[in-house]
């Protein structure tokens, strides 16, 4: 936190909304938020190396309880994908399921943690000024997660219906293959092209984005003196609890509506 | 919201994730649980079997029960049968081996009769000899009328 100047509220609630940027090359596209880099992959090889470390041991026999934790989030998913997913899934579409379910939900996750310790900590501990734990709040990590996504559904759609099947859906379908229609049915297609992958990272960005804010909001109860703190951890309590309910269920929008997109992508219209 | 260079590296984290858990997480659990349904499905199977087959055993045991219950009346009522024929060659026997000790000793007894009777001649003849002889003391000569006495002991037999 700024010491040097008087803390506003704005100052505050600006200094938890910045990035740690490291500067790759000229330009301000190469700005990389290392921070939302780094907790990402950390959660993401602690999730999925977690659930690896259980998967490498697992035996066709009794189960251990971590294991048969880690089948019923598997079947879990597996049963949301097979409902929706009408080919073999366990060749990609599942395994992917489960990657975004575990990573978005703990990058999610981060969102509980108190803001203002984990930030002492990254400050005090590791000797990082600006350092926002919360990937997710980052539109750079939800657009990439969708535009991967938006690229394997166009993959997907190309794969199975080949590169004809794809340009006479994009021009012919939803309205007829009459040539007066191709422009219109184009133009349909388009927006429908630009607005899943845009709904789809913005749903999730927006989500925890607003949780977050309501976190910085509630945190500066504390700026009022001792009541105001006590009040402010008690609503702040309660919004947690409640964000246990966003966080997941967000992750599981999220990754249901990948395998919808991608399983779109594999039907014909 | 500034669109950067962590979009391209936050893609490439996600599609190295991607690989990691389509190539090392997913098949080990899904063989594993795989595997299990497969052995659940063979007990189940088994055990259907095993239903069957008792069920099959307890018909063939009562199919059994009821043979061994008939042999065994057979063989009763053979045992009856036999053991009726059995008195029946008993008696025959008895009465048969009856017949002869009644017929040998109607023969002791003819035989004793025949030498009582022999004996009381014997006694007879004595009788009469001494009476005659005590009566003929002295005129008897016994050396002299032994031909007359053996005679007279001849007729009395």
């Amino acid at each position: 936190m700024a010491a040097d100047t008087e803390l506003t509220p704005t100052k505050y609630i600006d200094h938890h909304l910045t990035h740690m940027i490291v500067q790759v090359n000229e330009g301000a596209f190469w700005a990389l938020h290392i921070d939302t880099l780094v907790t990402s992959i950390l959660l993401g090889i602690l999730g999925l190396g977690s659930v690896w470390l259980v998967v490498r041991k697992a035996t066709p026999g009794v189960p251990s309880k971590r294991q048969a934790f880690v089948e019923l989030m598997i079947e879990f998913i597996d049963n949301e994908v097979k409902n929706t997913f009408h080919g073999n899934r366990h060749v990609f579409v599942a395994p992917t399921a489960l990657t975004i379910f575990i990573w978005v939900l703990l990058m999610n996750t981060m969102d509980i943690m108190p803001i203002d310790i984990t930030a002492w900590v990254t400050e005090n501990v590791f000797g990082l000024h600006y350092w926002k734990i919360v990937p997710t709040t980052d539109v750079n990590t939800t657009f990439a997660l969708a535009l991967s996504i938006w690229f394997l559904m166009i993959f997907f759609s190309v794969k199975v219906k080949g590169l004809g099947g794809w340009m006479y859906e994009l021009f012919c379908t939803p309205f007829g293959k009459n040539p007066l229609l191709w422009i219109l049915n184009l133009l349909f297609n388009f927006i429908e092209y630009v607005s899943k992958p845009l709904s789809h990272s913005l749903r999730l960005f927006g989500n925890i984005y607003a949780g977050e804010i309501i976190f910085l909001l509630l945190g500066m109860w504390a700026a009022t003196g001792v009541a105001g703190a006590f009040f402010g951890a008690i609503l702040g309590a309660g919004w947690a609890i409640f964000h246990i309910l966003i966080v997941t269920l967000q992750a599981f929008i999220f990754m249901m509506l990948a395998v919808v997109y991608i399983s779109m992508a594999h039907e014909s219209h | 919201m500034n669109i950067n260079f962590t979009l391209i590296s936050q893609a490439l984290a996600f599609s190295t994730f991607i690989w990691f858990t389509v190539k090392f997480v997913w098949p080990p659990l899904l063989k594993a649980i795989e595997e299990r349904q497969k052995t659940i499905a063979d007990g189940l199977a088994a055990g259907e079997r095993g239903r069957h087959e008792l069920e099959l055993a307890s018909q063939r045991s009562s199919e059994i029960l009821k043979d061994a219950k008939q042999q065994a009346t057979e063989i009763i009522q053979q045992a009856e049968k036999r053991a009726t024929e059995i008195v029946e060659e008993s008696k025959n026997v008895a009465k048969q081996e009856g017949e002869r000790i009644i017929a040998g000793a109607k023969a002791e007894i003819d035989h004793e009769i025949f030498s009582a009777k022999e004996a009381l001649r014997q006694h007879a003849a004595e009788l009469a000899i001494a009476g005659a002889s005590k009566i003929l003391r002295k005129e008897v000569d016994a050396k002299a009328h032994a031909d007359l006495l053996a005679s007279i002991e001849e007729d009395l037999k």
